[in-house]
C-alpha cells in the first residue's frame, strides 16, 4: 500500500519534473535567441499582464477535463459576460457620476459579469448532467449560443470607451510593479489547487473523473458535482473576461477566439488527462509560463507571421499527447 | 402490410420530425414573405446547401464511428488554396483539379485517422490540433489570400444545369453543376454504408468498440478509412466550392464546421456513434439552410444566426440524450431493486 502510494507520487512528480526542465530549457532558449529583448524588465512585465487572460481559463478547462468532460464555451462565456457588464457600465456611468459612485457601479458591473459566468457554466453543467448531452456537444452548442447572444447584445460591434476608472483599476500595479491580473491569477491557482488536493470536493472530482460508475455507487451526487464544476469553470471564464476587458478597455463577441485551442493545449501539456481523473494544477501553471515565453519570443521575430503560432501549438498538442502515450505504455509494460 | 406499429415506428423517426419542421417553416416563410415557393428561391437554397451537404456526409461517417471532426473546413480551405495556387496555369480537365484536391485532403485526413486509430486519442482534441496546424500552414507558410482559380475550374463554375427566373423580383438563379457531385456522392456513401463490410464496420465500431473488435472488424483500418474519407471529401469539396464561387477565398469556410455538426445532430446522428442515416443528415442540412436563409426573408437580423445554430445543436442532442438517460436510470433502478 505504502509502496503504491510512493510510486504514484513519483509518477506525478516525474511529469512535473519533466515540465520543469522544459521550462528552464525554454527560458534559456528564449534568452539566447533574443537576449536584448527577452530579458528586459518591460518584456517580463508585459508577459505577466498577458498570461492571466488565458491562464485562468485554462484552470477552468482543466477542472472540466478532470471530471472527464470538456468546456469549449469558456472563451465565449467570458466575452458574453464582459459585453453585458460593459453595456451596463456604459449605460449607468457618465461624466457627471461622482468618483465614489463610479467605483461602486463598476463593482456592481463586475459582480454582474461574474454571475453571468456562473449561470453560463451552470447551464453547461445542467445540460450535461440532467439532460445527458455529451460534454463536447453540450459546450459546443452553448459556445455558439453564448457567442450568438454576445453578437446580438453588442450588435456585432466592439464596445469601447469604458470608464477610465475601470481601465485604471484593471491595470493597477500593487507595490508599483505587480499587475492586479497576475495577483488574481496566482490567488486563483492557489485556491483551486488547495480545493483539488485538500478538500472533499477535490477528492470527489477525481473519483468522478476516473470512474463515474464507482462515484455513483459511492453515493456521490454526480449531477450536483458536474454542475458545480462547470459553474466554477464559467466563473473563472468571466474573471478572465473582465481582465481582457480591462486590458483592452473594450469588449467584443469574438475576442480571444484562439484561446480555446490554447487552453486545451495547456491543460493536456500540463498533465491533465482528457479521459478524466488524472493530473494536477502545478503542471498546468508551469505550462502557462512556458507558452507565454514562447509566444512573446515568437512575437519578437518580425518576419515570422503570427500564424506560425497556430502550427506550433497544434503540433505541440499532438506531440505531447504522443509522448504521454509512449511514457504510459512503457510504465504499464514494466508492471 | 401497413399495420399500426409500422406507421408508428416510421412516424417516431427523427427524419419525420425534420420533414414536418421543414414543411411548417416553409409555409411560415411563404405566408410572411410570399417568396418561398418560387423557382429561384428553391434554386438558391439548393445552391447554398450543396457544399455543406457534401461536408455533412464526411462528418456523418466520422460521427457514426464514434468520433467528431472539426478539421474539415481547414482541410477544405488548404486543399482549395494549394490547388488554385499551384495549378493556376493548368489547362486540362477540371476533374484533375478535383482529384488533386481529393488527394491532398486524403493525406490530411489520414493523419487524423492515424492519430485517432493508433493512439486512441480523443478525436475532438486531435482534430482541433490538426485544424490549427492546417490553418497555420495556410495563413502562415503559404500566406493565403483571395486569389484567382485555374481556367478549367472557372469554366466549370460558370456552367449551369438550368436557370430559374423570378418575374416578380426580376432576378434569376442558376443551378450549379456541383449538385450532380452531391447526388453521386450520396449514392456512393449510401452504397458504402449499407452494402459493404467496411460500411457495416463503421456502424459497428461506433456502436460498441469492444464487440466490433471481437466480431473481427479491424478497428484501426476502419478509423483510418473514416477519417481519410472525410478528409478526401473535404479536399474535393473545397475545390468544388472555389469553382462554384469563381474565386478562391480561403477564409470563408471558417465556422462551417458548426453548421455541419449541427445539421448532423439534427438529422438524428448520435455523437457517441453507431446511429445515423444519410437521409437524416441531408434533411438536417436542408433545415439548417432553410432556417438561415429564411431568417432574412422573414426579417430577423442575421445577428441571430449563431444563436439559432447553438439552440439547434442543444435541442437536437437534448431530445435523444434525455431519452437515453432516462432509460439508463430506469435500468439502474431496476438493477438496484433486484439487488
Amino acid at each position: 500500500m505504502i509502496n503504491k502510494k510512493t510510486l504514484f507520487n513519483n509518477v506525478k512528480d516525474k511529469n512535473f519534473l519533466r515540465l520543469f526542465f522544459v521550462f528552464i530549457f525554454v527560458f534559456i532558449l528564449c534568452s539566447v535567441l533574443k537576449p536584448h529583448l527577452f530579458l528586459r524588465w518591460s518584456n517580463i512585465m508585459s508577459m505577466c499582464r498577458q498570461f492571466p487572460e488565458y491562464g485562468i481559463m485554462a484552470i477552468g478547462i482543466s477542472l472540466t477535463l478532470l471530471t472527464g468532460g470538456i468546456d469549449l464555451s469558456t472563451v465565449y462565456t467570458a466575452n458574453l459576460a464582459s459585453i453585458i457588464s460593459a453595456t451596463f457600465m456604459l449605460s449607468v456611468i457618465n461624466d457627471q457620476t461622482s468618483h465614489g459612485l463610479t467605483i461602486l457601479l463598476i463593482l456592481i458591473a463586475c459582480i454582474i459579469s461574474l454571475c453571468i459566468g456562473v449561470i453560463c457554466g451552470m447551464i453547461n453543467g445542467l445540460l450535461i448532467s440532467k439532460i445527458g448531452i455529451p460534454p463536447i456537444l453540450a459546450t459546443l452548442g452553448t459556445q455558439q449560443l453564448f457567442w450568438g447572444l454576445a453578437i446580438v447584445f453588442s450588435n456585432g460591434k466592439t464596445i469601447s470607451g469604458l470608464p477610465m476608472t475601470f481601465f485604471k483599476m484593471g491595470n493597477a500595479k500593487l507595490f508599483g510593479f505587480l499587475p492586479v491580473s497576475l495577483i488574481i491569477f496566482i490567488a486563483l491557482a492557489i485556491i483551486v489547487n488547495f480545493v483539488l488536493t485538500k478538500s472533499k470536493l477535490g477528492a470527489r472530482l477525481y473519483l468522478l473523473g476516473s470512474n463515474p460508475t464507482a462515484a455513483r455507487f459511492a453515493g456521490l451526487n454526480c449531477d450536483r458535482l458536474i454542475i458545480t464544476t462547470y459553474g466554477i469553470s464559467g466563473f473563472l471564464a468571466s474573471i478572465s473576461g473582465l481582465i481582457m476587458m480591462a486590458s483592452t478597455n473594450s469588449a467584443k463577441a469574438d475576442f480571444g477566439s484562439p484561446y480555446t485551442m490554447q487552453c486545451i493545449l495547456i491543460a493536456v501539456m500540463g498533465g491533465i488527462s482528457p479521459n478524466g481523473g488524472v493530473g494536477n494544477l502545478k503542471g498546468v501553471v508551469l505550462v502557462v509560463f512556458i507558452l507565454q515565453m514562447l509566444s512573446s519570443t515568437l512575437n519578437m521575430f518580425e518576419n515570422v507571421s503570427n500564424f506560425y503560432r497556430d502550427i506550433i501549438w497544434g503540433a505541440a498538442l499532438i506531440a505531447v499527447m504522443i509522448i504521454n502515450f509512449v511514457i504510459n505504455e512503457k510504465a504499464s509494460k514494466k508492471h | 402490410m401497413l399495420d399500426r406499429k409500422f406507421i408508428k415506428r416510421k412516424l417516431l423517426r427523427t427524419e419525420s420530425y425534420i420533414v414536418i419542421a421543414l414543411i411548417l417553416f416553409s409555409l411560415l416563410v411563404q405566408i410572411r414573405s410570399g417568396q418561398f415557393f418560387t423557382g429561384n428561391n428553391l434554386v438558391d437554397l439548393t445552391r447554398s446547401l450543396t457544399i455543406p451537404a457534401m461536408f455533412c456526409i464526411g462528418e456523418l461517417f466520422i460521427m457514426l464511428s464514434g468520433g467528431i471532426d472539426v478539421s474539415f473546413p481547414a482541410i477544405g480551405a488548404l486543399s482549395m488554396f494549394i490547388v488554385s495556387k499551384v495549378m493556376i496555369n493548368f489547362t486540362g480537365s477540371v476533374f484533375t483539379c478535383l482529384f488533386v484536391g481529393l488527394l491532398l485532403g486524403l493525406v490530411m485526413g489520414a493523419l487524423n485517422g492515424y492519430l485517432v486509430g493508433r493512439f486512441s486519442f480523443i478525436p475532438l482534441i486531435v482534430t482541433l490540433g490538426t485544424s490549427s496546424i492546417y490553418t497555420g500552414i495556410m495563413n502562415g507558410v503559404l500566406k493565403a489570400h483571395e486569389s484567382p482559380i485555374p481556367q478549367p475550374m472557372l469554366d466549370f463554375g460558370k456552367k449551369k444545369l438550368f436557370e430559374a427566373y423570378n418575374p416578380t423580383l426580376g432576378i434569376s438563379s442558376e443551378m450549379p453543376v456541383t449538385v450532380i457531385f452531391l447526388i453521386v456522392l450520396i449514392l456512393i456513401a449510401y452504397g458504402i454504408l449499407h452494402y459493404t463490410k467496411l460500411g457495416r464496420g463503421v456502424y459497428a465500431i461506433g456502436g460498441d468498440l469492444t464487440s466490433a473488435k471481437r466480431a473481427g472488424f479491424n478497428v484501426f483500418w476502419t478509423q483510418i478509412f473514416v477519417y481519410s474519407f472525410s478528409g478526401a471529401l473535404a479536399g474535393f469539396t473545397g475545390v468544388a466550392r472555389a469553382s462554384m464561387m469563381l474565386n478562391c477565398c480561403p477564409q470563408n469556410m471558417v465556422g462551417m464546421d458548426m453548421t455541419v455538426i449541427a445539421a448532423c445532430v439534427l438529422g438524428g446522428t448520435r455523437v457517441t456513434g453507431g446511429s445515423g442515416t444519410i437521409t437524416g443528415v441531408i434533411l438536417g442540412i436542408a433545415l439548417m439552410t432553410v432556417l438561415s436563409n429564411s431568417l432574412i426573408l422573414i426579417g430577423v437580423s442575421t445577428y441571430w444566426q449563431r444563436v439559432f445554430t447553438g439552440l439547434v445543436i442543444i435541442i437536437g442532442t437534448a431530445a435523444s440524450a434525455y431519452q437515453t438517460l432516462r432509460k439508463q436510470r430506469k435500468l439502474a433502478e431496476k438493477q438496484e431493486e433486484k439487488a
